[in-house]
Order: C-alpha cells, then sequence, then structure tokens
C-alpha cells in the first residue's frame, strides 16, 4: 500500500510535469544548451585584451615589442603619447599601458640595464591578473631575441618540467562543463519539487490528497522520487550525450560512482525544494527565496573559485550544504579519476545530510499541511 | 428589444460590441441600450460575459470591435474617458478585490481620494462622512485583511462613492456574503440613490430574488442577452412564477432541454437514526481569532445535512474538522462512529470530500484523474477500469474521458469533482459550495445526483451552499454565523419558528439577533451627504502631485508590511554581495603542495624552501613516491607536487643540466594556471640568486627591467577589484525586480483595475510607483559602500559625492528599467526571471565587469555602449579605486541622464490605460 501510493503519487508528478511546458523548456535548455555555452563561452585565458604603447623610443626594438602583440589576445597596441597615458588608464580604456623611454635600444645594448614600464589597470579582475603575465613574458620574449644576436650569456642549466595533470592542456572548457551540469543539477532539483508543492497548493489539490488515505510521508516521497529520477536521468543524459559527446570531455572515473554521488545530492537538494516551498506563501515569493539561496550555494561550494580562498568560518559553514561534498566528489572522480576510496567520506556526508535534510523537510512538511 | 431607445435617457449604449480572448468569445454582437437614472441588473451565470461587459462599461477593458457610448460619449476615444473617469465609479468582482489587503480601512479609503486629486481637507470631510453612514467608522484602523466579506464590499463601495460618480457599476457585489450584510448593502446603495437621483447603477448579480427588485434587467448566456426589460415584463413574457424559472425558460431550446426539475423524493423509512457525522463543542482557534466556536451538530445516515452562512463564517474550517484535515482545538468530531484523528487513514476511506472551488488535477485528463484517486484509495487493480466507467456513467461523463478539466464548462467539471469524491463509494460525502458559480440548469442536475445518492444509495451529504432555494431542498440546515451555529432543524421548522415566509427571511431574523449582540454589522442610518462640489476632481488633466503621492505612499506603505520583499530589498542585495565578494575571489593562497625530494641534499632542500617560504603556498608532508604522489593528488590533497631528481645537487654543481618536475592539478584550470604562474617565478627568482652565488653579480645582471605596476590596486586584492564592480550590478537587479513586481503584483491581484478608471495618468502611475524604490535603492546603495569599506576593506579614493549622485541617477535608471520591463510582464514568476535574464547577464558580462566593454564584439559591445551599467561601473571604479572625482567622470554622468527620459517615457508609452 505505502508503495504502491509513492508510486502512484509519483507518477502523478511526472505527468504533471509533462504538461507543463514552461518547466520542461528549463530542464532541456539547462541540461543541454546551458552546459554547451557554459563549457564554451568560458572566457579564454585573455581575448581583446586593450593595450596602449608609450613609444619614446622609436627604434628597433621598441617597434617588435608593439607588432608582438595582436589578436585575438590583445587588440592591436594602440600608440599614444606620454600625458595620455594616465588619462586614459582613468577612464578604464586601456588595462595595459607599456612605457619605453627614450634611448632604450641604445641602453640595452650598451649593456645598462634600461627600464620598460608596465602599468596594469588592476581593477580590470581576471584580464588584469593573468594579462600581466602575458605581456611580461611578450616584452622579454621580444627584447631577449633582440640581444641572442648581440651577446652571449651564463644560464644555470636547470629547468622546471611544467605538467598538468588530469587536464594537461588547462582547457577550461571542460572545467565549466561540469560545472554548468552540477549547477544544473542543484537548481533543477530544488526548482523542480518546490513548484510541484506550490503549483498542489495553489490549485487546492493537496486538501484533496489528504483527505485520502494517504500519509505525508508518502506525498513528500512521490515528489522526491519523480522529480528527482527526471534530474538524475537528465544527468546521465547530459553526462553522456553532451559532455562527454559533444564536449569531448574525458572522463577519468567510474560514473556509477558520480551517479550514486548525484543521487544523494538531488535527494537532499530535492528535500531543501520543499522546504523552500512550505515557507513561502506563493510563488513569486518562491521564486525569490530560491534566487537568495542558490546563489550563495553555487558560489561558495568551491564549483566557482577553490575554498581555500574564502575565509575558514564561510568554508566551515559551507561544509553543510549537501553541493560543496558533490562538487568535490564530482571533481575528484571526473577529472582525477577518484574511486571509492578517496571520495567516501563525501559519500558518507551526503548520506548524512541528505537524511538530515529529509526529516527535517517532512517535520516541516507534516506542520505544513496541518 | 424593448427598453428606451431615447439616446438622451440613456446611460450606455452598445452597438455591435464583440469581446474574444484567444478563442474563446466573450462577448458576441451585443447590441444594447441601458436607461440612465435607474437600478439596472446585469443576470446570469458565471462566466456569460457579464464582467466582460461592465469592464467595457466602466472603461477598463479596451473595446475590440463595436461601439460602446457612455454618458453621451464614445469610450473609444481616450478624450472622453479622461473626461468621464470622474463621473463612473466601478467596482470589480471578487470580495475586495481592487482594494489593498494590508492597508487599513481609512488608508484604502485615502488612496482613492487622493486618485482623484481631492485636498486633504476635502479627503478628510469625504472618508468620515462615507464611513459614518456604512457603519465602517469603529473599524477605520482595521486592515482590510481582516475585513469579513460584506465589510469589504461595503468598504468597496466607500472607495467607489469617493467621487460623487454619476454611474455606478457593481460587478456581483453580493456574492459570497451573507443575506443580513447583503440586506444592508442594498439599503445603503438605496440611501444613496434616493440622496442623488439622477445616478444610475448598473449591477450583475447571479442571485435572482435580488434581481426581482431592480428597475430594469439584462439576461445574459454565453456572450449574449437572452432579453431586457422590467422583472415584471420577463415574468410575463415567460409566464414563470420566479426570476430563476424565467431566467430558464429565456434560454435556448438546447440547453432548456438538459434540465429536469428537481424532485425531492422523501426519505425512506429505513433509516434507523443511524449517526453518521457528530460535532460536540467543536472549536477551532487561529491565533487570536476563533474561527469556530463551540459548534455541536449531528447528521444521520442518509440524510442531506444544509450549511449556510457567508464566506469566513465557519463552514469551510468545520468541514476541515469533520474530515481530519484540521486538527479542532476543542471538542470531538465523529465520523461513522469514530472519532476523526488526522493520522487515521482509515475512516478517509468513508469519505469523500470536495473542497470549494475547483481542485482536480488540471495537467491530468478525465480519466487519469479518477484513476489516480481510485488508486490512492486502494481500490483492486483489476476493478478500477469497471468502477471508473461506471461513476463516469452515473455522472454524465462519458463522453469526456480523455478530454482535460479545463476543457469543460463548469458545471461539468463539478460533476467531475463529485465524481472523484464518490469514486471509493463511500458513505458519507463532504461537499464544500460545490454549485457555486455554475448556471442554474447545471445546479439542478448536480442537485438530481445528489437526491438520487441519499436516496437510492443512503449516502450522507454535508454540503455548504449561498443558495437559500438549494437549502430549502434540505432534509435539515445549519445556519451558521461567526463561527458559532445560529439555529439548526429542517428549513420549514426554521421558518415557522421565525414565523417567517422564507428561509432566507427567518436566517436574517437570527443573524439581527446575534449583530444585536456582538454589534458586529451594525449600520448607521445616517443620511447621505450631497455633494455638489467637484472641486479637485478635475484638475490637472496630464500631471497632478497628489495622484502621483497617492501611489507612492500606498507602494511605501504595502512595502513595510510585505516582509519578504522588505527582506529582498533590504538584505538580499548585503547577502548576494557578501557572497559574490567571498565566492568570486581570484586571489590563490594557501595552496597545498608536497614534495618528492629523491635527491635530498643541502641544496635540492633549498630550492623547496623557495616555495615552503611563500605566503602563497603550504607544504605538506613529503611524498613517499610515485603511488603516494598519486593518491593524494586524486584526492585533492596536494595542488601541485615537486619532483627533485637523484643527483640534482651533484649535477648542478657539475654544470649539467637538470630538470625538476611540477605537476599541477590540472582540475581548476584556473588555479592551475595561477600555479604555474607562482612556480615559474619562483624558479626564475631561485636561479637569479643561485646564478649570483655562484658567477658572482655581474652575470646575474639582467639586460633590461621590467616594471610593473597594478596600478589602483597595488597589492592585487580580488576583492579590492570585485566590490566596486558588483555594486552597480545589485543595483540594477535589485531595484528593477522590485519595481517591475510593485506593477506586475498589481496586474495579477487585479488592483491595476484602480489605474483603468481613474483620472490617474500613466506618467503619474509611473513616477509614483518609483519613488519609494529609488528611496530603497539609495539605502541599499549606502549599505553596500559600507560594507564594502568596513568590512572587506575596500579603499575609497575619490569622491563619495561624485559616487552618491551618480548612484541616485543610476538607481532611477535601475527602477525605470523595472518599469519598462513590468509593460511586457504578466505574472510574478515571468517577471521574476525575465529581470534576472535581463539585468544579471548584460551587466555581469557585458558591462565590463570581468573584461572591458573595448574588448567586447560584435551583439556584446554593442549592448556594453548602450546598457547604463558600464558607466556606473566606470564612476564606482573611478571613485573607488582611481581616486577620481566629478571632473574626471563627467563623462560617464551623461550616459546615465539620457536614458531616464528615454526610459520612463517608452515605460509610459508601452503602458496600457486599459485592459486588452
Amino acid at each position: 500500500m505505502l508503495l504502491a501510493n509513492i508510486f502512484n503519487l509519483g507518477v502523478k508528478e511526472l505527468r504533471g510535469l509533462k504538461r507543463n511546458t514552461m518547466l520542461l523548456v528549463l530542464v532541456v535548455y539547462a541540461f543541454t544548451a546551458a552546459i554547451y555555452v557554459g563549457s564554451k563561452a568560458m572566457p579564454e585565458t585573455l581575448n581583446r585584451a586593450p593595450i596602449a604603447i608609450v613609444d619614446e623610443d622609436q627604434s628597433s626594438v621598441s617597434s617588435r615589442i608593439t607588432e608582438a602583440f595582436y589578436l585575438p589576445y590583445f587588440i592591436p597596441p594602440r600608440l599614444i603619447a606620454q600625458p595620455e597615458m594616465d588619462l586614459r588608464m582613468d577612464a578604464g580604456l586601456d588595462t595595459f599601458a607599456l612605457d619605453i623611454p627614450p634611448n632604450f635600444q641604445r641602453d640595452l645594448l650598451a649593456g645598462s640595464t634600461p627600464t620598460i614600464q608596465l602599468n596594469i589597470d588592476a581593477t580590470r579582475m581576471s584580464q588584469a591578473f593573468t594579462g600581466g603575465g602575458y605581456v611580461q613574458s611578450i616584452v622579454t620574449g621580444q627584447i631577449r631575441e633582440f640581444l641572442t644576436r648581440h651577446r652571449a650569456e651564463n644560464r644555470m642549466p636547470v629547468e622546471i618540467d611544467l605538467r598538468s595533470r588530469f587536464n594537461p592542456e588547462l582547457n577550461k572548457g571542460w572545467f565549466g562543463a561540469i560545472n554548468e551540469l552540477i549547477e544544473a543539477v542543484t537548481m533543477l532539483s530544488v526548482i523542480l519539487t518546490g513548484a510541484a508543492l506550490i503549483r498542489e497548493r495553489e490549485h487546492g489539490t493537496i486538501e484533496h490528497l489528504m483527505v485520502m488515505p494517504v500519509t505525508a510521508f508518502e506525498i513528500m516521497v512521490g515528489k522526491i522520487w519523480s522529480m528527482g529520477a527526471v534530474v538524475l536521468a537528465a544527468t546521465a543524459f547530459c553526462l553522456f550525450f553532451v559532455v562527454q559527446g559533444l564536449l569531448d570531455v574525458p572522463i577519468q572515473g567510474s560514473w556509477a560512482l558520480f551517479m550514486t554521488g548525484a543521487a544523494l545530492d538531488i535527494l537532499a537538494m530535492t528535500c531543501l525544494g520543499l522546504f523552500l516551498a512550505t515557507v513561502s506563501g506563493s510563488m513569486p515569493q518562491f521564486a525569490l527565496l530560491v534566487m537568495m539561496i542558490l546563489m550563495p550555494l553555487q558560489l561558495l561550494s568551491g564549483g566557482v573559485t577553490p575554498r581555500e580562498n574564502m575565509p575558514e568560518i564561510i568554508q566551515a559553514i559551507m561544509y553543510a550544504a549537501p553541493n560543496t561534498h558533490f562538487v568535490i566528489l564530482a571533481q575528484a572522480v571526473l577529472f582525477r579519476g577518484a574511486g571509492l576510496a578517496v571520495v567516501w567520506p563525501q559519500l558518507v556526508a551526503l548520506a548524512v545530510i541528505s537524511a538530515a535534510l529529509f526529516l527535517f523537510s517532512l517535520r516541516r512538511f507534516r506542520q505544513f499541511l496541518q | 428589444m424593448s427598453g428606451d431607445s431615447d439616446p438622451s435617457r440613456c446611460v450606455a449604449r452598445l452597438d455591435g460590441v464583440d469581446l474574444s480572448f484567444g478563442k474563446v468569445r466573450a462577448l458576441d454582437a451585443i447590441t444594447l441600450d441601458i436607461p440612465s437614472g435607474q437600478m439596472v441588473g446585469l443576470i446570469g451565470p458565471d462566466g456569460v460575459g457579464k464582467s466582460s461587459m461592465l469592464s467595457l462599461l466602466a472603461g477598463a477593458r479596451a473595446i475590440q470591435r463595436g461601439r460602446v457610448e457612455i454618458l453621451g460619449g464614445d469610450m473609444s476615444s481616450a478624450a472622453h474617458r479622461r473626461r468621464t473617469y470622474s463621473r463612473i465609479a466601478y467596482m470589480p468582482q471578487g470580495l475586495g478585490r481592487n482594494l489593498y489587503s494590508s492597508l487599513s480601512v481609512r488608508d484604502n479609503v485615502d488612496f482613492f481620494g487622493r486618485l482623484f486629486g481631492h485636498a486633504r481637507g476635502e479627503r478628510e470631510r469625504r472618508i468620515a462622512e462615507l464611513l459614518q453612514s456604512t457603519g465602517l467608522a469603529p473599524f477605520a484602523d482595521r486592515p482590510v485583511a481582516k475585513l469579513s466579506g460584506g465589510m469589504k464590499q461595503k468598504l468597496g463601495l466607500c472607495c467607489a462613492l469617493i467621487h460623487d460618480p454619476d454611474l455606478l457599476i457593481l460587478d456581483e457585489p453580493t456574492t459570497g456574503i451573507d443575506p443580513l450584510s447583503r440586506r444592508q448593502f442594498w439599503q445603503l446603495v438605496d440611501r444613496i440613490r434616493n440622496s442623488r437621483k439622477d445616478m444610475s447603477v448598473i449591477v450583475a448579480t447571479a442571485y435572482m430574488e435580488e434581481a426581482a427588485r431592480f428597475d430594469w434587467l439584462v439576461a445574459m448566456d454565453d456572450g449574449r442577452v437572452l432579453a431586457s426589460g422590467s422583472p415584471a415584463e420577463f415574468l410575463e413574457r415567460t409566464g414563470a412564477s420566479d426570476l430563476d424559472a424565467a431566467f430558464i425558460a429565456l434560454l435556448p431550446p438546447e440547453r432548456r432541454s438538459q434540465y429536469s426539475k428537481v424532485i425531492i423524493s422523501p426519505r425512506p423509512e429505513r433509516s434507523d437514526g443511524e449517526v453518521a457525522i457528530e460535532a460536540e463543542q467543536l472549536t477551532k482557534r487561529f491565533g487570536d481569532f476563533t474561527a469556530v466556536d463551540d459548534v455541536s451538530f449531528r447528521i444521520n445516515r442518509g440524510e442531506i445535512f444544509g450549511f449556510i452562512g457567508s464566506n469566513g463564517c465557519g463552514k469551510t474550517t468545520t468541514m476541515k474538522m469533520l474530515t481530519g484535515l484540521l486538527e479542532a482545538n476543542d471538542g470531538r468530531a465523529m465520523l461513522l462512529g469514530r472519532e476523526v484523528d488526522a493520522h487515521d487513514t482509515e475512516v478517509r476511506r468513508h469519505v469523500g470530500y470536495m473542497s470549494q472551488g475547483f481542485s482536480l488535477y488540471s495537467e491530468l485528463t478525465v480519466r487519469q484523474n479518477l484513476e489516480l484517486h481510485a488508486r490512492l484509495f486502494g481500490l483492486p487493480a483489476e476493478s478500477i477500469g469497471a468502477r471508473v466507467d461506471e461513476v463516469a456513467r452515473q455522472f454524465g461523463l462519458a463522453g469526456m474521458l480523455d478530454m482535460w478539466p479545463q476543457a469543460l464548462p463548469l458545471g461539468n467539471r463539478q460533476r467531475l469533482s463529485l465524481a472523484v469524491a464518490m469514486i471509493h463509494a463511500p458513505d458519507v460525502l463532504i461537499l464544500d459550495e460545490p454549485t457555486s458559480g455554475v448556471d442554474p440548469v447545471a445546479r439542478d442536475g448536480f442537485w438530481n445526483i445528489l437526491i438520487d445518492l441519499s436516496r437510492r444509495l443512503n449516502v450522507t451529504v454535508f454540503v455548504s451552499t449561498h443558495f437559500m432555494n438549494e437549502a430549502e431542498r434540505c432534509d435539515r440546515v445549519a445556519l451558521m454565523h461567526a463561527g458559532k451555529v445560529l439555529a439548526s432543524d429542517t428549513p420549514a421548522a426554521i421558518i415557522a419558528r421565525r414565523g417567517k415566509q422564507t428561509l432566507e427571511a427567518a436566517f436574517i431574523d437570527y443573524l439581527e439577533d446575534a449583530a444585536a449582540v456582538d454589534q458586529v454589522s451594525a449600520t448607521s442610518a445616517e443620511p447621505f451627504a450631497e455633494h455638489s462640489d467637484l472641486a479637485g476632481t478635475d484638475r490637472h488633466h496630464f500631471f497632478d502631485f497628489r495622484r502621483m503621492y497617492a501611489y507612492t505612499w500606498r507602494e511605501a506603505l504595502e512595502l513595510v508590511r510585505d516582509p519578504i520583499r522588505a527582506t529582498l530589498a533590504i538584505i538580499g542585495s548585503l547577502i548576494l554581495m557578501f557572497v559574490i565578494g567571498y565566492g568570486i575571489n581570484m586571489d590563490v593562497e594557501d595552496l597545498t603542495f608536497a614534495v618528492l625530494d629523491h635527491d635530498d641534499t643541502a641544496i635540492s632542500r633549498d630550492y623547496a624552501l623557495q616555495l615552503s617560504g611563500s605566503r602563497f603556498f603550504t607544504e605538506k608532508p613529503p611524498l613517499a613516491g610515485y603511488a603516494d604522489m598519486d593518491r593524494r593528488m586524486e584526492r585533492g590533497e596536494i595542488a601541485l607536487a615537486l619532483e627533485i631528481p637523484p643527483g640534482f645537487g651533484r649535477n648542478l654543481a657539475r654544470g649539467r643540466e637538470v630538470s625538476v618536475g611540477a605537476w599541477i592539478d590540472g582540475a581548476m584550470p584556473a588555479r592551475a594556471e595561477t600555479v604555474r604562474g607562482y612556480v615559474e617565478g619562483m624558479h626564475v627568482t631561485w636561479l637569479t640568486q643561485k646564478a649570483r652565488e655562484l658567477y658572482g653579480d655581474n652575470a646575474a645582471r639582467s639586460e633590461f627591467q621590467l616594471e610593473v605596476r597594478y596600478r589602483y590596486n597595488p597589492d592585487v586584492r580580488s576583492l579590492d577589484a570585485i566590490a566596486p564592480a558588483v555594486i552597480p550590478m545589485l543595483l540594477l537587479m535589485i531595484p528593477s525586480m522590485l519595481a517591475v513586481l510593485s506593477v506586475v503584483r498589481e496586474k495579477e491581484l487585479g488592483s491595476i483595475v484602480n489605474f483603468y478608471v481613474t483620472p490617474v495618468t500613466r506618467l503619474e502611475f509611473l513616477l509614483g510607483k518609483q519613488m519609494p524604490y529609488v528611496c530603497i535603492a539609495m539605502l541599499n546603495f549606502v549599505l553596500l559602500v559600507a560594507l564594502a569599506v568596513f568590512v572587506f576593506r575596500v579603499p575609497l579614493t575619490g569622491s563619495l559625492a561624485t559616487l552618491t549622485a551618480a548612484a541616485f541617477l543610476y538607481v532611477v535608471v535601475a527602477t525605470a528599467v523595472g518599469l519598462f520591463l513590468s509593460t511586457f510582464m504578466r505574472s510574478q514568476i515571468a517577471a521574476i526571471f525575465g529581470t534576472v535574464l535581463i539585468t544579471m547577464i548584460p551587466a555581469s558580462q557585458y558591462s565590463g565587469m570581468i573584461d572591458p566593454v573595448s574588448s567586447l564584439e560584435g551583439v556584446g559591445a554593442w549592448i556594453g555602449q548602450i546598457y547604463p551599467a558600464t558607466y556606473f561601473m566606470m564612476i564606482s571604479r573611478g571613485v573607488f579605486s582611481k581616486g577620481l572625482g566629478f571632473a574626471d567622470l563627467s563623462g560617464a554622468f551623461i550616459p546615465l541622464l539620457v536614458a531616464i527620459p528615454i526610459l520612463i517615457g517608452l515605460s509610459a508609452a508601452f503602458l496600457r490605460k486599459q485592459e486588452r
């Protein structure tokens, strides 16, 4: 009876979802187009960075440097006069301004160590931070090349051999795709179940269920399994056909392990969705709440920036969030090929959080039905 | 058409008026003259076009086809509508639908006074008079949400009368309120008409008893006018004894043929006095409000027991307690001899419940709905098909099993609800207002089924209703008012006991007794003062500060009383800024690394020391071997592994080529890149240092110096770069969302109609709504800057005054963006998601937050150049990080200044002053 009711209630949810075109479009979009765009749109390290050059030397070295900045990394440099430099940087027109002093080439060849100045607008976030290194190595490379013809040098015979593991080319698209996938799982688990409950309340159908011989537990589990199954199926589809197929991201570890983690995360998130739905009075309130809760969950879970960067207190708080553990698990399994021996603590944490959220939501759901 | 066709004596003339919503035709070629100075009734069931017609007459809805003339002018002309706003009053359908439930009684009337441009003194005088004469004066400070239905309708009337209209349009003003309040309402209208003899009143009603008192009637069905004329003419023409019968007689033959008269057969003798439902001193309190107060009654097996009373008198609560949906605070509810217990699912198998309004799954077909309920009631799987067919036949649903419920007419949907409630063949049916809004033919059909269930199958029926003729068909009825049962007996006995002619009169008699005790619905008989002065009503056609301020004042009041919106408005942006500040952090610190040192000499340790000494890296215990390295990297324990080859020190000393291996965890590419940069830098520094030791200073001296200056943010702190860029994004997203919701909410709740039918202009409406949100956004701005400066420790180097001035312009733009979006949105959900998409993506991607606008190409670049966030981002960064003032940033002010009139102008142009 219990299982039959849970099954029937879940089937009803699935039928309801089938008729809700808007939500279906959202599911399809989140697991296909959003992942594809999220992967492709991860900004290349540097793209069309604006650079200006104050060339007070007008030598062959300075023109060599000027010519070394080209698309797509840099917009062809704008040659400006010294007084313009500050004004243009204040106005935010250039991220980089390179100042080549007069007689640079002569001093260089004379070995009197001239100074070239690179100004970086450090308010420009990522472009400034990563682009600075590019500019430096381009300038250094050009000057070195120019100099090689002129004299020999003493060097230490030590090389450093840098290799990236798990993602040898540091392809940001891989990371972007998995990250989007995790966000889609989180978002849809919350929205699908929450919206299903609010719709029942707004249409008055929840009362109907309550006068039938079904319990709050059955209603809740019915919603969780059906909406969770949709998200889980979409995740599997997305992992095989979009991430692996379309985007060609190599998956290192066991997909079964990843799906187990995903299932636990989905369970926790669907419970959270139900809880939020019981707290909010109407669909608009639910939407606002979801926005204010999902954004911190996603940004602080370690998916976007490494957790080590966050203040200790936030790291500690975020241990209570299921998707923190899911992000750790997903990165370990999908990129590093980690097995159960490595990720079991995450699975345990997810299971504990899911169970706690389930019990908490069930209690709240019972009160809500009263 | 009978009626008066002399145009000078007509208040309204309709000629060939059509109205359709999508495929549904609401009005079909209506041609009608409505006489002036009379009380005109529009009769017919729900959904036949009465409300659509009234909204056309009031000018609330745009005319699609045909011609509508009101008070001698064409309503399709905006100029005529402007002239008549202050002569027409319109009270839409639904209890208090155009009122603001969180505002008090006085605030509501005051708001309407302001909308008509009345000065303070005049408003106060009129409000006092109106509240006095409607008996609402003692409740002036009570929020509308806490008024009874009857009081809400009286308040609606006050709001409608504040400007002394010549034409009063009331859409079902008495639906859902108790008979006494109903009678008081009509007495009030009569008194008003006595003092203003030339005022015309047009009323839609579903109660035929009320319609019988009107001067002139229009009967409508299916978007068409069936007949018009005085009630006497109706009866005469159809030869019927009452208007109900007359209406049925007027219906087209194919509709009339579905009708069968309700015949109440006597209850068979077999009933042995077995009690099916018993309530004993049931009491339910919600907070300090007692919804059901000490209610007791008994219902016998097979009886039809009626429950009558107004909306909110406790009928529904009592019924819910009997089904176990609600738990009683006191008393006992018994069903079929067992105590009702919310946790006892067994008793539910014997009860069928039909809640108020249609509440089945609209996403399931008729068959799926029936099957789902059959399964949940645990009917054996093999018998479900047969049972569904049987029930479908019994309730006349056989032909529509595969249709969606929405496609069915209301009457059929109610039969479906009843079928669902009966699917498990329960012994008891509890039906909460099953026939409200259903036309008389379908209603009688429904009652025939109920009587059959009771008499033939001995099903106990407990039914609540508004209709007295339905109550009279019950075996016994209970009259309920304000949580108490006033009387419970057979209808005949109740009538006899009070010595009245009808059940309604008897009920009113009981209510008056009750009212005498609690004085709640007292109406003073003070006469209505006649106003001849219309001072202030026609003041300015195009812009009036008082009308604008009406919306500002009301919006601010509502905002204060809605906790979720207020929270979002104040704390939401702080939370988001906090989260983004820490969440999108590009600083990489405390990176973990471990060394696999095959050499283990002084020089190899020195090399590793270079890393562990840096503030960016934290050293973990050394690696034992490759397996250990693999394991710890997989686990994400270390982000970097250094491998120093055997003989590193020896080979180095001999000048042989050596190579250090560095493995970086590439799972997070952005972090890996930073690590790579750090390691390369560290390596070069170490080399230079060693070279100096080995070969002397001269050799290590470089050919040139590259001096790097990180301007504006010398420590290269992420937060210093992010905070000034996040403020513009949040100041756009949240204020525009609040502004969009403030308009779309009114559309969804229906109070937008006040904008349609009052003299408020579009600009007054928009600016009035915008003002409170500009204030809130400025408060947000102050909080965000304070968070940045005091919590994130972001230095503010430039002119705060410049930043504040720019922020003011920017939030005006942001709220105007919201208002502009609101002209396209209808539902709050769409408004929320639409606003997020339209504000967050351009603000974060195309406004220079991450990549400067000059780096963008194509559409992105174009959006970046016209998007206001770009310019405020420039000012914010200029003031925060670059130490700039107004003189340096004045260029960025111009686009903001230009955007304001453009956005507000576009919003005003797209905002509709009528519903379409």
